[in-house]
């Protein structure tokens, strides 16, 4: 895998709010097509990582690689354009908008008309509750519904990696797994996926490697088998008794 | 936060003192209507008012509404902005109503070279000064907006929402003063328009003036409603509104955007300035104050952030404090009413605001820091 580009990477990464140190000399590594996840506690950094990772935040030292090329200070909608969205925490959709504009707006810097109309389809196809709600207020839709919304909004970006948010956060037990299915069917189709995860068991079953960040440090970096055998891991995060 | 709340209950349900005092309040605003309502019903009946003077005829009502229409219209494009700039950062723009202004003035100076030039007059000729005086009016509003933007309200977009509002009633106040040292104190006159325009038309008798000024805020509004509604910038303009870190993941300018959204508002403002132009004729560094203060009332009225509520909220004032006063305070024989127009817009808002704390067509807002 080391002889190919990492489609994004982190090079020595250090993130602040204000005078708070967040991410401490993170690196990290996503080749296209893996899916990967980065677990870790409550606060420990994980949504700080994906939001530098777009541009959202800036990191203070460090740098930020797309494609061989470093992007530190090239705009979100630079990364965008090349292929990098997410699917935020808890879904985030334009509430007010409809359904069908939430989707438009995934698009929105694309100008190839055939091809979204195109990418349009293939998400009702998989989403076939979405299509029967296209001129409804994405706020009146149940979780689940908010869920695949999320989901279609950052594929209409024609993604090449996709950062996840912690995804199964707020679904309902049975969803969650639908949901990991999902995710796993989008990866089938050749997106990279970056997956924060909380639910870590889960995460990793279905992941290739996998890191461990604690209060910004990466503390773990393995394939997804060996953090699951991971004694220390086990006790942290896997622990039936422990939830975050 | 606590009003917000409230509108969940029932209006008439009373839990405390304060619910109790905001009951009797909402009780006896609408006995006061409902009275004055029936003395004009009973006064038009018996062909007498209570004392003693000549009732309303049919002809003077419809006048009443008429005006009301045509200048609600006008406080209607105003409070677009007003709702626009909330919608997006906020905050309420205090300086909106000098944006107004501006276009007012730029009214006035574009009409008189025109009248010099023996353009404002006429039919086809006047319709094309008259364009070409709207044009100049939304080229100056447009730029003094986006001025104020950049100048005042971007550097403190980080800032609590309170900052840029008191920025806006100081950017206000340099505007009126501005204006007042380059052309003076004293009201400046737009030329007569031609006569065509002072004769009535149609079966209601409107006279030509406010056909015009409501054919044009009607077009506007029109315009400004398929612009938000069905272009992308417009679907981003909403989007940035409601969420500007997600908008900006999705590739969205943010800042192009908010620019954009001042820009949209000040050209609605520049319109309405030449509507005064139309409707008042005479414009001064104090023009932009009642329009823009009664637009803003007009705007939390309709549901402030919402762009049809502000544009409802406008005819509604507009109409209210036009036919308020002769039909529901001059039956119960209050002197002097047509004094009250102003207060009678006002108290719109009042009674608006203790029936429906988030105005007509609002919602309940996020609990973000708006101010
Ligand atoms: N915009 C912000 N400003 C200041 N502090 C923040 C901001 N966002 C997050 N933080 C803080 O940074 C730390 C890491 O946050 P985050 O990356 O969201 O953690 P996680 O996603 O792992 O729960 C937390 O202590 C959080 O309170
Ligand atoms: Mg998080």
């Amino acid at each position: 895998m080391s002889d190919r580009t990492p489609l994004l990477e982190f090079k020595e990464i250090n993130t602040h709010y204000g005078a708070v140190h967040i991410l401490k000399d993170v690196n990290l590594a996503i080749y296209p097509g893996e899916l990967v996840c980065l677990l870790g506690g409550n606060a420990s950094g994980k949504s700080t990582t994906l939001k530098t990772l777009l541009g959202m935040v800036k990191p203070t030292s460090g740098d930020v690689i797309l494609d061989g090329e470093v992007v530190n200070e090239k705009p979100i909608s630079y990364r965008v354009e090349r292929g990098v969205t997410m699917v935020p925490e808890n879904r985030r959709l334009f509430k007010r908008l409809s359904v069908k504009e939430n989707l438009e707006l995934g698009a929105y810097l694309r100008t190839d008309k055939a091809k979204i109309a195109e990418d349009l389809e293939r998400i009702y196809d998989m989403f076939p509750r979405v299509k029967e709600r296209l001129s409804q207020r994405a706020g009146t839709l149940s979780g689940g519904e908010q869920q695949m919304v999320a989901m279609g909004r950052a594929l209409m970006s024609s993604p090449r990696v996709l950062l996840m948010d912690e995804p199964s956060m707020g679904l309902a037990p049975a969803l969650v797994e639908t949901n990991f299915e999902l995710i796993q069917q989008i990866h089938a189709e050749g997106v990279a996926i970056f997956m924060v995860e909380q639910n870590a068991n889960m995460a990793l079953s279905i992941a290739d490697r996998g890191w461990v960040l604690q209060t910004g440090k990466v503390v773990l970096d393995d394939t997804a088998d060996a953090l699951l055998q991971n004694p220390e891991l086990r006790a942290s995060y896997l622990g039936e008794a422990e939830s975050h | 936060m606590i009003a917000v709340k409230r509108s969940k209950q029932s209006v008439l349900r009373t839990n405390n003192s304060v619910d109790l005092f905001l009951t009797v309040i909402r009780v006896v605003s609408l006995i006061v209507i409902a009275l004055g309502l029936l003395l004009f019903f009973i006064e038009q009946i018996r062909g007498t008012a209570l004392n003693g003077d000549a009732p309303l005829t049919g002809g003077a009502i419809r006048g009443l509404f008429v005006t009301g229409v045509s200048q609600g219209a006008m406080y209607g494009l105003i409070a677009l902005g007003y709702s626009m700039v909330y919608g997006v950062l906020g905050f309420i723009n205090f300086a909106h109503g000098e944006v107004f202004m501006a276009g007012a003035m730029s009214a006035w100076i574009t009409s008189n070279i025109l009248f010099d030039n023996g353009m404002w007059e006429g039919g086809f000729s006047f319709i094309i000064a008259l364009l070409i005086v709207l044009l100049v009016a939304i080229v100056v509003s447009t730029l003094a907006t986006i001025l104020i933007e950049r100048i005042a309200y971007r550097p403190r977009r980080e800032s609590p929402r309170l900052i840029p509002l008191i920025t806006s009633i100081v950017v206000s106040f340099f505007m009126q003063n501005a204006v007042l040292g380059l052309f003076g104190p004293a009201s400046k006159t737009l030329p007569a328009p031609p006569s065509w325009m002072s004769d009535s038309y149609t079966f209601l008798e409107i006279e030509g003036t406010k056909i015009l000024v409501m054919v044009i805020a009607a077009i506007s509004m029109a315009g400004l409603w398929v612009f938000v509604e069905r272009t992308k910038t417009g679907k981003a303009m909403r989007a940035v509104a409601e969420d500007k870190e997600i908008a900006a993941l999705m590739g969205i300018d943010v800042n192009r955007t908010i620019v954009t959204t001042f820009a949209v508002g000040g050209a609605m403002a520049g319109v309405a300035g030449v509507l005064w132009g139309l409707l008042f004729r005479g414009v001064s560094s104090q023009t932009g104050f009642l329009p823009g203060i009664k637009a803003f009332t007009a705007a939390v009225i309709g549901g402030v952030g919402n762009l049809g509520g502000s544009m409802a909220g406008g005819l509604i004032l507009g109409v209210a404090e036009s036919v308020g006063p002769l039909l529901i305070l001059k039956p119960m024989t209050i002197p002097a009413v047509s004094q009250l127009k102003d207060a009678v817009a006002f108290a719109v808002l009042v009674l608006v605001l203790l029936f429906k704390p988030t105005g007509l067509f609002g919602e309940r807002l996020a609990s973000e820091d708006r101010a």
